[in-house]
């Protein structure tokens, strides 16, 4: 009996659940990882449906990618590999990238951009938890410096393409640059009317250099009919995932909030200013990335603030920043730069608004020790 | 801090039934229902007792029985005199056969001396002391049966009530929490089920005692049998009020509860009592009123015996020291149902796991809880925290528990202080919400009790270092006086063989000089003594008696101070000699050294004709304060 009881003792003693609480919300890591990834189903339908199949593929290039590279440089750093994996979120990392990307870019960019997000970025920051930037997002500013074609060259909405291409040709010229019967992407990319397609913002950006007014520019081919609207139902699909991961309380609502919030002050704005050569609002609401980048993207937690105030003013900069970007910069969208560039001041923005403690006169002091 | 609200706003607000709310907090599921359905039941006796001497904070009490002794149920164990001590009662009639230190039912498992009694069944009690007319009897006498009753805070953490009652402060909320947030515990609902009269009795007397402007008794709203009972117990004190509270975790913290009910934040380093507020738990009134009414002392209390490897989950009434496997065993515990046999004591956010099944029942034990495997699955495995910050969203505190853990964990204790982590109340809220499962609470605790001891070690070799120093200041100083006594010795010698002629002439000049201060010295101090005449008679005289006892006291001490004193009775010499001067009319010739208000003291004599008998007075007050100052100085 006595034996029996120093077993007991010492079970007890060494499970850490001595420790309270004993009760658990049964949502770890990986549960909150896979919500993630199934918010992003009807943004990635959408896509999919007015964009083909590219994206599908580029998903799972990135995906099977981030597992393996998570899985190797666990294994060379000599940590569990299990356990790292079962959290999913090399896959979210993956994922965010591949619906970032042009759906027909040549697999070697998807693939060059998970292996940087998860073994650099990740990984050699110390792995989940410890790494300062957003992984996508990082790699995919890496990838826009380092390969400008690859990565701004988008397809015209199915409805509007010379050439439809399946499933087959999808895969064949994102493994090989060219379709089953041999055409590239650039011939991909010409339009019904002959223009060589690009994204909305592009196409605005690309037709104020030449002078037209953004009402013109709106008016051309791409914003027209089911084309436009697929533009704007892909936001859609995004948003209805994003408010239920606010349902969920997977995130919580400053930080998309704020962002869309700062996006369109900042645009209304310029709008105000001159409105024939500044976008409105709604504009930047419904293309680009804003959608996907304020409920999936900026909300990484690891990366985001972590004080509530703090959330909303990293929400706010990152919308402001992405329309000025989009507005004055050279690159076509600016998600990925106002992430990072907000990313590195998350540690001011948390210090200086940590929360005031029950009982507490002021706000918490200030390392004055020094 | 937001300005707090002042009495008669909060009244309105809760005449409306609007609350405030405190931020963040969780809600588990309650599972109640387990325990919460049948009456408290009553256990039999055990056939051993184990009652700890320390069943609460505060002091230890002295042991006043020995091994062999036969008590009765009620009678006290320990005394003491101190006013922390709260005594702990045999619960049963039996023989006491050992008192050692056993495993105590304390989350550090620490062992503490037990008094364990063999009972014999019969439960004979000792000749209790009701006090039934408490209105009529002293406070003191009331707040000393309460403390005779060894009666501590039974919801928390045991703090003696007699000391909590003794409060001297006015008070406008006295709060009654029968709150519960903590998920499966019952005990203080079906306490209040079914004995809401003789709680309301024990608030009567608390009520008496404290004289609050209100009392509010707060009853989270998945009670409402409880809500109702107790509402009918107290609707004819009219300046009661019964007041429902949202369901949430962990509502029933002292601090949370009076946010709620009043908006107050109790300051950080502060008590309940600095925003007005006190607050007992339902349980502690029942204990009160137990002990004043009917004299008993606190030998039993209701127990939710709870958790999915128990077959019928209850309350029992257990007397205090009942071993916990006498309880579970009592509810039916299922050994099979667990993988790890694992009995909680408290709640499953709170609560602590036991180490043996020995551990007795004690004053603050609410809850035993056994979970069944699947029910409140252990945490596997650790895993990085990914900053979600759904901890910071569920804290009632408005900590940021992810940097408290970093800091806790890398043992930057400066920053996690600034974090403010020793004003983190370990409800566990922000563990049970985070999903990479960080035992948070447990990296807190491990880093509170770091700091105390860094502090503890801190002091101990502060003062070790004083010590120290004041020793080496010391040797050192006594070393240079030896020296110097030396040297100075020397020198006189090598002076007296020398002997010369010039040196003799600079001695005799030194002497001279020596004499002549001397004598100047006296001269004051007789002055000063005899200066006073006329009306400074009375004055004089104590000067007087003072000044001879003072002088030799003070030409043993150092220079400087004998040099102070002398210039300081100078110029009180002076002054006085001014003002009589004054007084008789004569014109004023030391202006420049008498003070304004010897001027002042002039000038009002002129045109009063009560002003000598003033200046008596005052001169009598001036010598008995500079008596005071003279004894001061000596003293020191
Ligand atoms: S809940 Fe857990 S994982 Fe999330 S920030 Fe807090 S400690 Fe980190
Ligand atoms: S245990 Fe401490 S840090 Fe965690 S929620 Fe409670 S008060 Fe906040």
């Amino acid at each position: 009996m006595p034996k029996q009881k120093r077993q007991l003792n010492k079970k007890i003693m060494t499970a850490k659940s001595s420790s309270s609480p004993h009760h658990h919300i049964q949502r770890g890591t990986g549960a909150v990882m896979r919500i993630v990834m199934f918010a992003c189903i009807p943004g990635i339908a959408l896509q999919t449906f007015f964009f083909g199949y590219g994206i599908l593929i580029q998903v799972l290039l990135a995906m099977a990618t981030a597992v393996i590279a998570e899985a190797t440089i666990l294994e060379l750093r000599k940590k569990p590999v299990e356990h790292a994996l079962k959290d999913c979120s090399a896959l979210v990392a993956g994922l965010l990238l591949a619906i970032c990307l042009p759906p027909l870019a040549p697999w070697w960019i998807v693939v060059i951009g998970t292996c940087f997000a998860v073994v650099i970025v990740k990984q050699l920051y110390g792995g989940l938890g410890y790494n300062l930037f957003n992984p996508a997002m990082a790699a995919y500013v890496m990838l826009l410096i380092s390969f400008p074609v690859q990565m701004t060259s988008w397809l015209p909405p199915a409805v509007l393409a010379e050439q439809t291409i399946g499933l087959k040709d999808t895969v064949y010229i994102i493994l090989t640059g060219y379709t089953s019967n041999g055409y590239n992407l650039d011939q991909l990319r010409v339009a019904a009317d002959g223009l060589t397609m690009a994204t909305p913002l592009d196409h605005v950006k690309t037709a104020l250099t030449q002078n037209l007014t953004v009402e013109e520019a709106i008016n051309s081919e791409i914003f027209r009919g089911s084309s436009g609207i697929g533009w704007s139902l892909v936001a859609l699909g995004y948003l209805i995932g994003g408010l239920a991961l606010l349902k969920l309380k997977i995130i919580n609502w400053h930080i998309p909030l704020s962002m869309i919030m700062g996006a369109v002050l900042c645009a209304s704005l310029l709008y105000l200013i001159d409105n024939s050569i500044y976008p409105g609002p709604w504009f930047h609401i419904v293309n680009g990335s804003l959608i996907v980048g304020a409920f999936f993207i900026a909300t990484d937690p690891v990366s985001a603030s972590t004080t509530n105030n703090g959330r909303l003013i990293f929400g706010f900069a990152i919308g402001m920043w992405t329309i000025i970007i989009r507005t004055f910069g050279n690159y076509p969208d600016a998600i990925a730069f106002s992430v990072i560039l907000m990313n590195m001041a998350v540690p001011l923005i948390d210090y200086y608004t940590r929360p005031r403690t029950y009982g507490h006169k002021v706000k918490a002091k200030s390392i004055s020790k020094e | 801090m937001s300005v707090f609200a002042d009495f008669d706003t909060i009244m309105e607000r809760l005449a409306s039934q609007r609350l405030w709310d405190f931020p963040g907090g969780v809600r588990p599921e309650g599972q109640k229902a387990l325990s919460n359905k049948h009456a408290i039941e009553t256990m039999p006796i055990p056939q051993k007792l184990f009652i700890p001497l320390k069943q609460h904070i505060g002091v230890d009490a002295d042991l006043v029985v020995k091994v062999g002794d036969y008590v009765k149920r009620g009678q006290a164990l320990t005394e003491s005199h101190n006013p922390f001590a709260l005594p702990v009662h045999a619960s049963s009639s039996g023989t006491i056969i050992e008192i050692a230190p056993k495993a105590s039912s304390h989350p550090s498992g620490i062992e503490e001396l037990t008094v364990v009694i063999e009972t014999d069944g019969k439960d004979d009690t000792v000749q209790y002391h009701p006090i039934s007319d408490y209105l009529n009897q002293p406070h003191s006498a009331l707040i000393e049966a309460i403390c005779k009753a060894g009666i501590s805070g039974m919801g928390g953490a045991g703090f003696p009530t007699h000391v909590k009652s003794s409060n001297v402060k006015p008070i406008e909320f006295l709060i009654i929490n029968g709150v519960e947030c903590e998920p499966y515990i019952s005990a203080d609902d079906r306490l209040m089920r079914e004995h809401a009269w003789q709680i309301r009795q024990g608030i009567d007397i608390l009520a008496h005692l404290l004289s609050p402007k209100q009392v509010l008794i707060a009853v989270e709203d998945n009670k409402p049998e409880a809500l109702k009972t107790i509402s009918i117990a107290c609707q004819q004190q009219t300046n009661y009020q019964v007041i429902s509270i949202p369901t949430k975790y962990p509502a029933g913290g002292e601090k949370q509860l009076i946010q709620v009910l009043t908006s107050r934040e109790v300051p950080s380093d502060g008590l309940p009592i600095d925003v007005g507020c006190l607050m007992y738990n339902v349980g502690t009134c029942y204990a009160i009123s137990d002990a004043i009414i009917e004299g008993k002392p606190l030998t039993e209390r209701v127990v939710t015996v709870t958790g999915k490897a128990l077959s019928q989950p209850k309350n029992i009434w257990a007397r205090i020291g009942t071993p916990v496997a006498d309880c579970i065993s009592a509810a039916g515990y299922d050994r099979d149902r667990q993988v790890n046999p694992n009995i909680i004591m408290g709640g499953p956010m709170m609560g602590f796991t036991l180490r043996s099944g020995q551990c007795p029942i004690i004053k603050t034990t609410n809850c035993l809880l056994a979970p069944a495997a699947k029910e409140l699955p252990t945490i596997e495995q650790e895993k990085p925290c990914i900053r979600c910050s759904a901890c910071a969203d569920a804290c009632p505190v408005s900590l940021l528990p992810q940097q408290l853990f970093w800091y806790s964990k890398s043992k930057d204790y400066d920053v996690a202080e600034e974090y403010n982590l020793f004003d983190c109340i370990e409800c566990g809220a922000c563990a049970y919400v985070c999903p990479s499962e960080i035992p948070l609470v447990h990296y807190y605790r491990m880093a509170k009790a770091d700091i105390r001891q860094q502090q503890l070690d801190k002091e101990k070799s502060e003062k070790a270092r004083i010590r120290f120093e004041s020793r080496k200041a010391r040797l050192l100083a006594e070393k240079k006086a030896r020296e110097e006594k030396h040297r100075q010795a020397a020198a006189a010698r090598k002076n007296a063989m020398k002997s010369d002629g010039s040196n003799a002439k600079d001695k005799i000049a030194a002497a001279l000089a020596r004499a002549k201060a001397k004598k100047a010295q006296q001269a004051t101090i007789d002055k000063s003594a005899n200066d006073k005449s006329g009306n400074d008679q009375l004055a004089s005289n104590q000067s007087v008696t003072n000044n001879p006892e003072q002088t030799p006291a003070n030409t043993k001490e150092n220079t400087p101070d004998k040099n102070e004193k002398i210039a300081a009775a100078i110029a009180r010499a002076k002054a006085k000699k001014a003002q009589q001067k004054m007084s008789s009319d004569i014109p004023l010739e030391k202006s420049a050294e008498s003070n304004e208000q010897v001027t002042d003291n002039n000038n009002n004599q002129s045109g009063n004709a009560l002003s000598k008998k003033e200046k008596i007075a005052a001169a009598v007050a001036r010598a008995k304060a500079k008596k005071a100052a003279q004894q001061k100085n000596n003293d020191s």
